[in-house]
């Protein structure tokens, strides 16, 4: 697997927003069929890292290879061309406003497919049932609940069978139950349909649960990346902290802007305290 | 302004080009805005076409019953209505209506991310969002024009026949002696041109607000002010190509 070529290809991102550093000289590969889940503190960058990767945003420095093709310097319509191979749920859902669910689910087989209105409304009803929605096609958006709109936004993301699939927080806002339904169907679609998942969670279990690898970020940089395995059981205090969901930690509350950047590291708690508060288990 | 510029670059290329390669126009999108534009408009226009009639055919009973020429009142109501009035007034109404509306509209899907979502979905918002309202636009001022204008001539015809002495056969022969083709089509290029700043402006306020629903608020403020702007400079100078010889 390692042989081939990296889906995506991060190397030495930078990006300012004025004189912020929000992602500070960043590398990283993914590789084709690997379920990588990004997680990190709220503010700490996942978005605009995904925004990145999808070249909606230039960085300030450094290079995005997606697909082996350099994004970052790609005209518009070679965007295009990259952008129907991927789906992307955005963290808010992005779903039209003035178009009912069934029409936003419908809308990239409509753009981009010579499909029959027949074949894509079955398409739709079938997506949608993938993601636990039977009946809601007439709906707008507005008339849903915002668990829902994340599920649709993730039924359109799929809908044309993308090869990789970037996810802003598949499972926030979803009951317990859902999120192991939308869980469930990541990994057949990873495991058994080969496609690459780019997952942002804050979910612990449900980042267990997917991941083959995890990359935690923090002041704009990798704190930690391994296998679940590894984080799991990983040294740095921080990350245990994160893992765990604990108020009290080497990551101070209130942190001012300067301070995030500034914040020195801590120095770090024996592994056998951490340890101890491991509290997640693969199912 | 750099980005007004590259909009109508980029629109003129989705209308005139791209047809050319086979991504033709979906015609039920350009329909739906054609409704919302302009058929939806109809009865707001007809109020203001009518008042514009009624007025300047008292404004011309009142200067012409002095020289005892009551019969020229049509006259003043057709050239009037069809190269200036007409056109301006109506193009005021559709940008108070239609132009804040498509300001607000896409102002509020661009914070709300649906035109980045568009964009990382491989649409292009300028062929999905814009060109099917600038299409509509275009044919749906013209028609109101031409439709205010008959309105406006029925009110002008109501003063005459109810408060003077212009029987109704003597205001349609004066109305068409008075009036020729010319008048009715400088009136529709002006409209034509007016839609054309009108949505190109309220397309562009919208597709570039920053923030939240405070920015939609300002650029749909900006769309109207500018387009009125616009829309009278551009009267002016029209006015002079057509009418005004030195
Ligand atoms: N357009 C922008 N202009 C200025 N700053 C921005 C912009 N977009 C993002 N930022 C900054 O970048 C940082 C990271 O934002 P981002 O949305 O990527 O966070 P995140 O990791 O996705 O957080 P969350 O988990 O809450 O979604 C924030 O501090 C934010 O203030
Ligand atoms: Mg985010």
């Amino acid at each position: 697997m390692p042989d081939s070529p990296p889906v995506v290809e991060v190397a030495n991102l930078v990006r300012k927003f004025g004189e912020r550093t929000v992602i500070d000289n960043l590398s990283f590969t993914i590789q084709r069929g690997e379920t990588l889940v990004i997680m990190g503190g709220s503010g700490c960058g996942k978005s605009t890292l995904l925004r990145h990767i999808i070249g909606v945003i230039k960085p300030t420095a450094g290079s995005v290879k997606i697909f082996g093709d350099e994004i970052t310097t790609m005209n518009d319509r070679q965007i295009a061309e990259v952008r129907r191979r991927f789906g992307m749920l955005f963290q808010s859902g992005a779903l039209l406003a003035s178009l009912t669910v069934g029409e936003n689910v419908a809308l990239p087989l409509s753009q981009h497919t010579d499909l029959s209105s027949d074949e894509i409304e079955q398409i739709v009803t079938q997506k949608l049932q993938m993601v636990g929605l039977t009946g809601f096609n007439h709906l707008k958006p507005s008339e849903i609940s915002g668990g829902m709109r994340k599920r649709v936004g993730l039924a359109r993301a799929l809908v044309l069978d993308p090869e990789l699939l970037f996810s802003d927080e598949p499972t926030s806002g979803l009951d317990p139950i859902m999120t192991a339904v939308v869980d469930k169907l990541t990994l057949e679609l990873t495991r058994a349909e080969g496609m690459t998942a780019v997952v942002v969670t804050h979910d612990m279990t449900s980042a267990f649960r997917i991941a083959t690898r995890m990359i935690m970020l923090g002041r704009g940089r990798i704190l930690a990346q391994g296998t679940p395995d590894e984080i799991r059981t990983h040294p740095d205090p921080e990350v245990q902290q994160f893992i765990n969901g604990e108020a009290d930690g080497p990551m101070p509350l209130n942190l001012s802007q300067d301070d995030h950047e500034h914040h020195p590291h801590v120095k770090a708690r024996p592994l056998v305290s951490a340890q101890h508060r491991f509290r997640h288990k693969m199912p | 302004m750099k980005n007004f510029l590259r909009l109508n670059v980029s629109l003129l290329y989705w209308v005139l080009v791209a047809p050319f390669k086979g991504q033709l126009f979906q015609i039920s999108p350009i329909f739906r805005q054609m409704v919302f534009i302009g058929v939806r408009a109809t009865p707001m226009v007809a109020l203001t076409a009518f008042s514009i009639g009624v007025t300047l055919a008292m404004q011309a009973a009142h200067s012409l019953q002095e020289l005892g020429a009551e019969i020229y009142v049509p006259d003043l109501v057709m050239v009037t209505l069809l190269r200036e009035m007409g056109p301006v007034l109506i193009a005021v109404i559709v940008i108070g209506r239609s132009g804040s509306a498509v300001a607000a509209e896409l102002g509020t899907m661009k914070v709300s991310e649906e035109i980045e979502a568009l964009e990382v979905m491989a649409i292009n918002p300028i062929r999905y969002l814009i060109v099917p309202r600038f299409i509509a636009m275009l044919i749906m001022l013209p028609a109101l024009t031409v439709l205010g204008n008959y309105i406006g001539v029925f009110g002008g015809w109501a003063v005459c026949h109810f408060a003077l002495d212009v029987t109704t056969a003597g205001y349609i022969i004066r109305a068409l002696e008075s009036a020729d083709t010319w008048d009715l089509y400088s009136g529709i290029i002006k409209s034509a041109v007016f839609a054309w700043l009108i949505i190109t402006i309220a397309c562009n306020a919208g597709l570039h607000v920053e923030g939240g629903a405070e920015g939609v608020g300002q650029a749909t403020t900006a769309a109207v002010v500018q387009s009125l702007l616009a829309m009278l400079v551009t009267n002016a100078i029209l006015t002079a190509l057509f009418f005004f010889k030195a």
